[in-house]
Formats: structure tokens, sequence, C-alpha cells
């Protein structure tokens, strides 16, 4: 399952090594990933593979959201059709 | 992908309250029909908690993996006027009363079909069903009710106009609250998932899933970046925006059709708006330029955003039905509220908008001591309007007991809350009182 994970929130040290390790723990593949400054906002977009014979979607939403609400960032996981859907023709 | 066609795609979400106001599961009660009302509603029962048992499973599912809040979860019936017909139960309060056990039971928000077709004439069951619909609206807390009273081509039957305004203020006199569960429509559709007015037509599938999409903020947030501009760059704008909001609907509804096992019917691709901060529709025509909705100007420039949400989102899904196009419900309309709130927005301005844009009269308070017949007049102008115009139109009106010009009238949630407007105090009486029918509209000759 292809996942769009979004991290929005203030900048600070070490946002994409804790994301990303979460990930890792959570058996999801980092297959894209760009980042950028928003103004002050860190805005950071990745495109994962779940492998859901090894983990769940609920699963990973709910601990990055809680990974999230820890470091104070807001990380939003999607499926990523519904983009393709609504972006292209 | 681009970065940034995923960050507006969020942002049409979370900033632009862009959502899925409804996934509605059609439901053919045709093969629940018996002589005995008692077994009719058992049948009704098992057939509509069987069917719509993982509806609302399915739609939370679908909210979490994607992101999209999907607002309501509704079903529609055949229009129970024919299913109850071959009972001989004097009124048919009890078959509300069985749906709205069902929707309970299965966990939907709303569920229509206590409807009656009456264009043309009369049946029996015709007559029972409107006969309880004050009580049978009242009594439940889910059931929506319709009643379609003319179409283009079987002219308005006036004996129904008439019913009908005392019908709704016999509901007033009850609970005026429970007026809001109840349209009458001239050239009602039998693919619409929005309430009040849903029902399963008869020519419809056993089952059938129609999504209804919402959105007016994301066009007016499109908009804001092209202030000043051609009002061509407007119609484009609000074209391409239609085709990205339609395209959800269109996604929405091929998964919960897959998930449920269910085909899927139509996108309804209407603006709807909610009484929440930047969902109104109200706003969109002021941003194209108006000082306030209300303001000469208002019915080409909403004439202009329907015409152009319909463009933009038929390409966008395979099956487009329902209502389709803007809404313009006064109480559900933060920006409807505040002009009608001072005055800059009155009925008569709201009934020429409605020769324009999809449906009509809808969520509008007028005060308690409004008769029966002028209510009934507002429902014929209405229909004069759909008939002869070949469009849907509807009258959802509430005469505020005990209120006046001035006070308001609470709904709660995203029904809102809606001023008391003035309406003529003329009365329409020796017309509506007539009876009869209005025949058909010729279709040449048009000027």
């Amino acid at each position: 399952m292809k996942i769009i994970i979004t991290v929005v929130g203030k900048d600070q040290l070490g946002i994409v090594a804790k994301v990303s390790s979460k990930l890792a723990e959570l058996n999801v593949n980092i297959v894209d990933i760009s980042q950028t400054l928003m103004r002050n906002d860190f805005t950071m977009m990745l495109l994962g593979h779940l492998d859901t014979k090894k983990n769940d979607f609920k699963t990973v939403q709910d601990s990055l959201s809680k990974l999230g609400k820890e470091i104070n960032v807001n990380i939003r996981v999607q499926r990523q059709e519904v983009f393709d859907a609504i972006q292209k023709l | 992908m681009k970065s940034k066609e995923i960050m507006d795609t969020i942002k049409m979400v979370s900033e632009q309250k862009l959502d899925i106001r409804t996934i509605t599961m059609g439901i053919s009660l045709f093969d629940c029909i018996d002589s005995d009302g008692k077994k009719a509603r058992q049948k009704i029962y098992d057939k509509l908690t069987s069917s719509a048992k993982d509806l609302v499973k399915v739609a939370n599912q679908i909210e979490r993996e994607y992101g999209i809040p999907i607002v309501n979860k509704r079903i529609s019936v055949t229009p129970i006027s024919m299913i109850a017909a071959a009972s001989d139960d004097k009124d048919y309060v009890a078959y509300a009363k069985t749906m709205d056990q069902a929707a309970k039971a299965v966990g939907v928000d709303l569920i229509g079909g206590f409807t009656s077709l009456v264009q043309k004439g009369f049946q029996k069951g015709d007559h029972t069903l409107i006969k309880s619909l004050p009580e049978a609206l009242t009594e439940t807390s889910r059931v929506c009710g319709s009643v379609n009273i003319g179409s283009t081509k079987a002219g308005i039957n006036l004996d129904a106009v008439k019913t009908m305004g005392s019908t709704i203020k016999k509901i007033e006199n009850i609970d005026p609250v429970s007026c809001m569960n109840l349209v009458v429509f001239c050239n009602a559709v039998e693919d619409n998932p929005f309430m009040a007015g849903a029902f399963h037509g008869v020519s419809e599938a056993d089952k059938i899933i129609n999504v209804g999409i919402s959105g007016p903020g994301v066009v007016k947030r499109a908009l804001e970046k092209v202030k000043g501009q051609s009002i061509d760059v407007v119609s484009e704008t609000i074209k391409k925006t239609a085709f990205k909001v339609t395209r959800m609907g269109q996604f929405v509804g091929n998964i919960t059709s897959k998930r449920l096992g269910v085909p899927f019917g139509i996108v309804d691709l209407s603006l709807a708006p909610t009484p929440y901060p930047g969902d109104s529709v109200a706003e969109i025509l002021e941003e194209i330029g108006l000082d306030s909705v209300g303001a000469p100007g208002t019915t080409a420039a909403l004439a202009l955003l329907n015409d152009a949400v319909k463009k933009g989102g038929i390409m966008a899904c395979e099956h487009v039905g329902g209502l389709s196009g803007a809404f313009i419900p006064v109480s559900e309309d933060e920006g409807m509220i505040r002009a009608a709130n001072n005055g800059n927005l009155r009925i008569e301005k709201l009934e020429a908008m409605t020769a324009v844009c999809s449906v009509g009269l809808d969520m509008i308070a007028v005060p308690g001591d409004t008769s029966a017949d002028s209510i009934s007049g507002m429902i014929a102008d209405e229909a004069g309007i759909g008939m002869i115009n070949n469009k849907t139109t509807a009258v959802r009106v509430i005469p505020a007991k005990g209120k006046k010009v001035g006070d308001t009238i609470e709904f709660g949630g995203i029904f809102g809350s809606a001023p008391v407007m003035p309406i003529n105090t003329k009365s329409p009486s020796r017309f509506i009182q007539r009876g009869g029918h209005i025949p058909a509209p010729i279709h040449s000759f048009k000027n």
C-alpha cells in the first residue's frame, strides 16, 4: 500500500531522523522524500510503501500521530490514490 | 507527484472545508410490499438493516484512510406511498417509525423516502401518506419526507399545493423545527442523495450508492487569487476547482461501491454550504464582486457559478445526477444568514435566484402567523418556475410558531439557524382555494 506522510510544524533538531526511524520501526519503506521550509514552518512529504502483511494502516497512522504530538508537529498519513484522483486527469 | 499538489489537496480539506457531504445508499422496497402492514414493515426493517449494515463502517474507514471527511451517511428508499398502498393501514406513521428504527440500528444520520409523487393525481397511498406527515415527521428523529406536486410534463397539482400549505402549518403546530424534514418539489429527481428530498426512484436498481459533494470554501479560496480579473477568468477558475472537488466525489463513490458490493450511481455536483465559517455560497458571490448577496447582480453571478460548477464537474465523473448545482439554503450558510438579518436579502430575491440554481426556497423561516394559503402560494410560485424552466425547484419553508420578523429559529449542527424573514402579507387564498390542476406548459414558442 502506497501512503503519503506529511509533516508540518515548527522546525527543530532531528525531525527527519525521528520520523524516518519511526517509519523503519513500523515497516514503512521510504520511496521518495522532499522537505522544505515555508516561512517558519517545516514541511516534509514522504511517499512510503507499507507492507500490509507486516503492519496495518491504522497502527501506522496512530503511531505517527502519537509521535507528532510528542515532538509538536502535525503528522498526517493518507493513502496515495486520493491525490492522483484529485490532481490528475 | 509534486509536493505542491499534495499540499494543495491537504489544504482543500483542512483549511477550505472540502468534504463529502453525504454517501447515500438508495434501497428499493418494492420486494417488501405486503397487504399486511405489519409484515411489510418487518420486511422493510430487515431489508434496510441488512443492506446498509456496513455503510457507516465503510464510510468511516474511507474517511480515515484517505483523510477525506464524510459528513453524513444516509439511506433513501422507494416512496412509502407506493409501498404502503397495498395495505389497509389508515395511517403510515408506523412505516416512518420503522424507517427511523432501521436508520438508528445501522447508524445513518438521515433516511429519506417518506414520499409521495402527486404531480398528476393522488392514489390511495398518497392521501394516507400526506395525512400522516405531521405525526410521522414529529415523532421520528431521522426520517425525511418529500412530496412532488408538479412537473414540466404533468403541470401543477393545485389541490396538492393547497394540501401541502396546511400540512406544513400542522407540522409547525406540533414542532416548527420538524418542518426542515419536509420538501415540496416540482420536477423531483430520483437519484438525489441530499436531504430532506432524497428518495429512491422507481426506475432505479435494487441498491445504489450516490454521493453528494460539498466545497464552497475551495471555490471561494480559488477566486481570491483572481481578484479584479475578467469574469471569463472567474468562470474558468470555478470550472477547474469544481473539477477537483468532483473528482473526490467520484473517487469516494467508487471505493464505497467496491467495498460494499453495491453499484455506484451518480455524483451530485453540488456546492452545499454549512453554517461554519468559510463554507458559504453567499461568500463566493461576494467574492465575485457583490457587496452583499441580494444586491442587484446576484442572480447573474449565481447563474454563472451554477453553470461553471456543472461544466467543471461533469467531466470529472462518470455519471452526474441528483440536483447538481449551487444550493442556497438560508439557515445553512453564514453569508446568507448575515444578508437576511441585515435586510439585504429578501424572499423575492431568493425566488429569482432559484430560477438559475439548484433547488429552491430552502431552509427559510417565515413568521408564525403566515397562513397556510400563503405557504401554498410560495410553493405554487416555485413550482411555476420549475415547471416552465424544466428544472427541479423546491420549497423547504419553516413557519416559526410564535415568532415574528427579526427573531431567529435554531436547527442545530450543519442545519444552522434562520432569521425569520418578512413575506408579502397579501393573501393568495382565492387562487389557492380554486384547487384543480395547472395544465402542463407548451414547449414551443419559447420567449
